[in-house]
């Protein structure tokens, strides 16, 4: 494996922390919650890996989301 | 109340600070020279890399009629789409008419939005300079949309970035979210643990009232923590004027009793010594406030203390 930049080990730990935070969910709507984040994550896989400005603005995004989501009041989500 | 707003702000003005300070419109003359490009053009939410499109290279979009007298004034104005991650800031050139327009810059923007381009957004709630939501940067000064008068010469062009060294939500809308978690974390109430005298209210001095004078009209618009360089290099330790403000404004209340608490969270070299006397935060302040006293006037009491 080819060492990674700053911002993939960026996006590499975010992800990671969308996995373990899903892990936290209720086990009948774990499968929605992994299926949400796959998707987010894939919405912005044709990104150019030199734009920097707007893959630091959508792993902000990320953070901010899933702070949102982690919380232990947000049970299912809709996909 | 807009009227007296201006008669307390020229009544604090001749009190507590120099004239110099002091300013209605968005710049004086001199000043434009220096803010053709303002910090914030390269240095908001998309970082160094990502310095907007320049107006040259975009389109204007011009007032829906044309009438023949017309006082036209071209606005530049900062534009982002989050919903386009890929696409670059731009800025983007309105042409209004000062005579269908209204006296300030809240104006301007809510004519732009409402008769010319709807997709344009920015925050704002009261116009009359209480909410602290229209905070920008108007012509490279900090300031509230709503309070800042249109320059009326026609020939100068006006600029409208988003705050300076802000994450920038939406266009003019900046991310606060750091700036309210500082102030949060100041603890921004009452802490007491004696019951009053009486069992009914917290009573106070007048002399003790009047010390709350000058620290307790803030209105958290957040101009001068984002004008202030030291807070731009270390906004995530750094308070900023506007939360040190806030916090002198607890630690200067006679009845608040954690006032050595307070000023123990500021034992370090971060939280309040990072202020450097820059004064940018007293110079940008819209409601005409002296943020750099209040820091003052804390690093004072934590000296003599």
């Amino acid at each position: 494996m080819p060492r990674l930049s700053g911002l993939q080990r960026d996006a590499l730990s975010l992800y990671r922390k969308c996995l373990r935070a899903c892990r936290l969910k209720p086990a009948d709507t774990r499968a929605n919650f992994y299926i949400f984040m796959r998707r987010e994550f894939e919405k912005n896989r044709e990104l150019n890996k030199k734009d920097f400005g707007t893959i630091e603005f959508l792993l902000r995004k990320g953070a901010r989301q899933l702070e949102t989501y982690e919380s232990p009041g947000v049970t299912n989500i809709a996909v | 109340m807009a009227l007296r707003i201006a008669s307390r702000r020229l009544a604090l003005a001749q009190q507590c600070a120099p004239k110099m300070l002091r300013r209605g419109m968005a710049t004086p003359a001199s000043a434009i020279e220096h803010t053709k490009e303002p910090l914030s053009a390269t240095s908001e939410s998309l970082s160094a890399s990502r310095p907007p499109i320049p107006e040259s290279k975009t389109t204007t979009v011009k007032e829906p009629h044309f009438d023949p007298q017309a006082k036209t004034k071209t606005f530049h104005i900062y534009r982002w789409n989050p919903d386009e991650p890929t696409s670059k800031p731009k800025m983007q050139s309105y042409t209004l008419d000062l005579n269908k327009t209204g006296p300030m810059m809240l104006d301007a923007l809510i004519r732009i939005k409402n008769e010319v381009d709807p997709t344009l957004t920015f925050r704002r709630s009261c116009r009359e300079g209480i909410c602290g939501s229209c905070a920008m940067n108007i012509d490279g000064v900090n300031t509230l949309a709503c309070l800042c008068r249109i320059p009326t010469e026609t020939t100068k062009e006006s600029r409208i970035y988003p705050l300076p060294h802000t994450y920038v939500v939406k266009d003019l809308v900046p991310d606060l979210t750091q700036f309210y978690k500082q102030y949060k974390s100041i603890k921004p109430y009452l802490q007491r643990d004696t019951p009053p005298e009486d069992g009914r209210e917290n009573r106070q001095s007048k002399a003790d009232r009047r010390k709350l004078d000058g620290l307790y009209e803030c209105i958290l618009c957040a101009c001068c923590s984002t004008s202030c360089p030291s807070y731009w290099w270390n906004s995530e330790e750094y308070l900023g004027p506007a939360v040190l403000l806030q916090s002198y404004r607890w630690i200067a209340d006679s009845r608040d009793e954690r006032t050595a608490e307070r000023k123990d969270m500021f034992q370090n070299s971060m939280s309040l010594y990072r202020c450097h006397t820059i004064l940018n935060c007293s110079r940008t302040c819209p409601k005409g406030l002296n943020p750099a006293l209040a820091i003052a006037e804390i690093k004072k009491s934590m000296a003599v203390a």
